[in-house]
């Protein structure tokens, strides 16, 4: 049932050929037999899910349902779920049991989106393998001595191994489409502000943005229309008209002007990932497109900007954590000050507390025109780069990371060297443009993903691209042999 | 050897709307701890701020009352620090771009001149919540009810050179902002709360260090409050001493001011734009829709009521003691055709706000409505009833016994203006008091007040008191 | 750019983060290999760039001044670490 798409399991389910509570329960014990050696999830939820699929096979009776109704869903640990432990892969949330559901999952209950769990990630999504997750790292299922990427590590993983059929995921510096690369599946970052960030536990408020993690573009679209929307709840939500992210799929590419930026593929870009990805632009090419070249001259400057920058607000977003309202408290606080620092000191691990040290840094009174300032200007220059880049082009494509999933341990002790991993999803970001990662190949026997940015608003014609390329390759029908 | 006071003034007004600035919550007053806290309010993981409408439409109000300069796009910002009653660990505020610029507003002083003093700004920001003692020994409890009500921080220029006028133009914005409807003034419940900015220097030479004084809620106390303080500033500078940039309290027993035991240096709140916000804009059409529901401010209602009414300026000054209270004056004058203002003025300020403050009510609640009042000044204009007759029907319909034509007809009061009839009384009762009569012709002139008496008496008090003492006169001389 | 103690004890005391003494140097040679990823902005000629603090244009939309929230504090007070007489409890501050 694992190796089903979407639509025919939404075919099946209709036809009565598979219940959803069959469906469901044949990921439960997936899950159940893969996962304690995974460690993709934080929290599964078993008698919640089978409650959800009986409610969701009776919508399918009545006729009342839609396409991804009775489709079990894991949800990174990120997303706020009433009733269940959202983590946040932190110690400061173990015990916090969220008392509402983020937006994103009302809307998908609504549907009936049977919830079998919540995802393993980075520490308050701050990372690029999952490693600092207090709940210890997931393993790539492709090659369990590789991280599976981060901070969606969880999520990307769970699909890859076939532990639920779609899984969601956040990106703030790439977290959705590094985790897809690595994992060898399909994951999009949406344009800034279309899908709602309401009960999604903040990062970096101005980057962070909510994502699918699938096995293919077309299964990326049809959850992008369930989870995208205006949210009246958060300021940052665009109120546009909704928008069919199916709408294009099947389209010709033909015309399509595919921009390539001289500046990707240089120093540090692992031969084998360079050699995948040509190979992929020319495939997309060869349906029509032509491929032009494009420059991002301001590109070396987009991961210092952002380290800046997420941090900084990052460094506001997470004060909140303080052992008064909720979450973890210190033992036996002597003062107002014992309270907060050994809280925060006790609860955070160490790249989170690096993190919010060096947001504060960044801000505080001397620093903050040298390094906040500065940043946000670069953000704009990086941004320019782009809406340049589209007058002459439809669409980017390259690398979405210099390198295949890197081994557990390997990068840990070096930030910086983790950082700069980032350089190729942390600009979208930045501009808050949507991009898409697919899976195109493999580098030293693991996943890479092709990425693909387009101008704002641009989703379902990356999709389609996504999907065009899907019909001619196979790659994101492979499977790791262990768990077909 | 002289010295200048340099005083400036922040002024923390909670606007009056329902709901909170960035939640759905409810603002009002008094309620059971945390039960006005939702999960925005509360700084929960994942909530997000939603900007509440009506807290434009009162910022502008004010920015125009102040003929000040209207921040067009206002941005609002992070202000970090740690405190309980502050959830998330920053206030959301306006730091660079308010949504209100200059201004200015005029105050009176004692002696009668006037002063201009600057507003610098008022810009929109979040309360925090409340600190409880005593509930648990050796803990503090968080009320968070209060935390997310919409506050406009009013910042004065330090134009102020004297407690005396410190306080004149605290008294003034209070007057202001209550009559914009935008602020109850409510000193008590902290819905108006004033910091005081103290500093000395010599003549000539810079800015001296500032202390700031807060938490005190009355005028009376910040104005003792600052005068102690110039006077410790003073002392302290001239005693070779240094003041320090702090926070003082007010201690009203011991008529001193004390530092507040806050453990480390100025904060650094590492202000930077609040990202789960955008900017926020205000267009031409928003600001004349404000103008256009503006109303009359203070000082130009009194300046009315003197050239319009032929009011005292005392009378007028008392008039307008409130928005409340001018409007049910104007009501009663326009609904009694201003035919006697002055006559209505009188009413409004002595017995209509006597009887309030004896029974500890406001104009909203009382008994007596403007209409009403004014049905029974129209009696007293056409001379239906005399003055003391008004007071007995004014105190009949306090206490609910109907209109003043109803009380007036139930009790017979209706004054005798007929001519014919009040002569009649004066002949009986002169006839009737022979003896009197003599003493009056033989110059005992106090006789009169005998006489009108009686009369008054016979006509059970509802003879015309002028007519009488016309009619005796004529009757007596003849 | 390198951090020295102080700087790490200011740091220290705006996040709230203990930072104990014997990892001071620690976290101030992480720090400052991070800080040192800043340097490479300091050549960036940015003159006449407007700063971007969204990615889109978008402006503030606002909400109807009406009453929508009801007492909900036993549901978010049942996980808070200390309560009482429905007030969160912090060790005793003194103003």
């Amino acid at each position: 049932m694992h190796n089903l798409t979407i639509k025919q399991m939404n075919e099946k389910l209709h036809s009565g050929e598979i219940t959803s509570v069959q469906l469901t329960q044949h990921y439960l014990d997936r899950i159940s037999q893969y996962d304690g050696d995974l460690n993709a999830f934080v929290t599964v939820t078993p008698e919640l899910a089978i409650s959800m699929a009986e409610a969701a096979d009776q919508k399918i009776a009545a006729g009342d349902a839609e396409l991804l109704t009775g489709i079990p869903i894991a949800h990174k640990d990120i997303f706020c779920t009433d009733g269940v432990k959202t983590s946040c892969g932190s110690k400061m949330l173990d015990n916090f049991i969220a008392p509402y559901d983020a937006h994103v999952v009302t809307l998908l209950n609504k549907i009936g989106m049977p919830i079998l769990g919540k995802t393993n990630m980075d520490e308050f999504a701050m990372g690029s393998s999952s490693e600092s997750s207090y709940y210890g790292p997931t393993k790539n299922p492709w090659d369990h001595k590789a991280v599976p990427g981060g901070s969606s590590g969880g999520s990307a993983a769970v699909i890859a191994a076939g532990l639920a059929p779609l899984a969601t995921g956040t990106d703030t510096g790439g977290s959705v489409r590094q985790p897809a690369s690595f994992c060898g599946i399909t994951g999009i970052k949406p344009t800034y502000g279309a899908v709602s960030r309401f009960g999604i536990i903040a990062y970096a408020s101005s980057f962070d943005q909510a994502g699918p993690l699938t096995r293919s573009a077309e299964d990326s679209a049809w959850m992008l229309n369930a989870m995208a929307g205006f949210d009246e709840r958060d300021s940052t939500s665009l109120e546009r008209e909704k928008t069919d992210y199916t709408a294009e799929l099947g389209q010709s590419l033909k015309g399509l002007r595919i921009g390539v930026p001289a500046e990707y593929f240089g120093e540090g870009l692992d031969p084998e990932v360079e050699a995948a990805i040509r190979t992929a632009i020319t495939e997309v090419g060869n349906l029509g497109g032509e491929v032009v070249e494009v420059h991002l001259p301001n590109k070396d400057l987009a991961v210092p900007a952002y380290y800046v920058l997420a941090p900084a607000e990052a460094s506001a977003n997470l004060s909140r954590y303080d052992g008064v309202r909720f979450g973890y408290r210190c033992d036996q606080p002597q003062d107002l000050e014992d309270l907060y620092k050994r809280s925060r000191s006790e609860g955070f691990g160490e790249e989170v507390k690096r993190r919010i040290m060096v947001g504060a840094y960044a801000l505080s009174a001397g620093y903050y025109d040298a390094y906040y300032v500065k940043a946000q200007q670069l953000r704009r220059m990086v941004r320019d780069d782009f809406t340049k880049a589209f007058e002459s082009c439809d669409v980017i494509m390259g690398p979405v990371a210099p390198t295949s999933a890197f081994n557990i341990g390997e990068k840990s002790d070096d930030q910086v060297s983790m950082y700069l991993n980032d350089l190729y999803t942390i600009p979208v970001n930045l501009a808050g443009l949507p991009a898409l990662s697919v899976p195109a190949g493999f580098a030293n026997n693991r996943p890479v993903g092709l990425h693909i940015v387009g101008p704002y608003f641009s989703e379902a014609k990356l999709l389609n691209i996504g999907h065009q390329f899907q019909q001619i390759t196979d790659w994101h029908k492979q499977m790791p042999a262990q768990y077909q | 050897m002289s010295w200048e006071v340099v005083i400036g003034l922040e002024i923390h007004t909670q606007l009056t709307t329902k709901s909170k600035i960035f939640s759905g919550a409810s603002t009002a007053y008094g309620a059971a701890p945390n039960s006005q806290a939702c999960a925005i309010d509360a700084g929960m993981p994942g909530m997000l701020p939603v900007l509440n409408h009506a807290v434009l439409g009162k910022s502008i109000m004010l920015g125009l009352a102040l003929d000040a300069e209207l921040g067009m796009r206002s941005v609002f910002d992070r202000k970090n620090y740690f405190y309980p009653d502050s959830p998330k660990g920053y206030q959301t505020t306006q730091m660079d771009f308010p949504i209100v610029g200059q201004g200015q507003l005029e105050i009176e002083l004692e002696d009668g001149s006037k002063k201009v003093i600057g507003v610098t700004r008022a810009h929109l920001e979040e309360d925090a919540g409340k600190s409880v003692h005593g509930i648990v020994p050796g803990q503090t409890g968080i009320d968070l009810n209060r935390s997310g009500t919409p506050l406009l921080e009013i910042v004065s220029d330090p134009d102020m050179s004297s407690a005396k006028e410190a306080v004149a133009y605290a008294k003034k914005m209070h007057e202001l902002v209550q009559y914009l409807g935008i602020c109850d003034g409510n000193m008590q419940e902290g819905s108006f709360r004033v910091d005081s900015n103290v500093s000395v220097r010599r003549p000539g030479e810079p800015l001296g260090t500032r202390a700031e004084l807060k938490n005190i809620n009355s005028f009376k106390f910040i104005e003792k409050a600052i005068e102690i303080e110039i006077e410790r500033q003073i002392e302290l500078i001239e005693s070779g001493g240094k003041v320090v940039q702090e926070t003082r309290l007010y201690d009203s027993e011991k008529d001193v001011t004390r530092s507040m035991r806050t453990k480390e240096e100025a904060n650094d709140y590492r202000y930077f734009p609040c990202p789960d916000l955008l900017p926020v804009i205000i267009t031409e059409a928003d600001v004349e829709a404000v103008r256009v529901v503006m109303p009359e401010l203070p000082d130009a209602k009194r300046a009315r009521f003197v050239s319009e009414f032929n009011l005292s300026d005392y009378d007028a000054a008392v008039l307008t003691g409130s928005r409340a209270m001018a409007e049910f004056f104007e009501t009663v004058v326009a609904l009694t055709d201003a035919k006697d203002p002055k006559l209505c003025a009188n009413w409004a300020t002595s017995g209509f706000s006597a009887a309030l403050n004896r029974d500890g009510l406001s104009i909203e609640n009382a008994p007596v409505s403007a209409e009403m009042l004014a049905g029974m000044i129209s009696r007293l204009i056409d001379n239906s009833i005399s003055g003391k007759i008004a007071k007995q029907v004014f105190d009949a319909m306090w206490q609910g016994e109907g209109s003043a034509d109803e009380i007036i007809e139930s009790k017979g009061l209706k004054q005798i203006t007929d001519t014919g009839a009040i002569e009649a009384l004066v002949d009986d009762v002169l006839a009737n008091n022979p003896n009197q009569v003599e003493a009056y012709k033989g110059g005992q002139e106090k006789m009169m007040g005998y006489f009108v008496g009686q009369i008054m008496k016979a006509s059970g008090g509802q003879a015309n008191p002028g007519q009488v003492n016309k009619l005796l006169m004529a009757k007596l001389k003849a | 750019m390198s951090l020295g103690k102080t700087e790490v004890e200011y740091i220290s005391r705006l996040a709230q983060i203990e930072v104990r003494e014997e990892e001071v140097d620690g976290v101030a040679a992480k720090l400052s290999n991070i800080l040192d990823l800043f340097t490479q902005m300091e050549a960036a000629d940015t003159r006449g760039v407007e700063p971007m603090s969204h990615p889109l244009d978008a402006v503030q939309r606002f909400r109807a001044d009406v009453v929508t929230e009801v007492d909900q504090h036993e549901k978010l007070q049942a996980i808070a670490p200390s309560v009482t007489q429905a007030h969160y409890l912090v060790p005793q501050v003194i103003e």
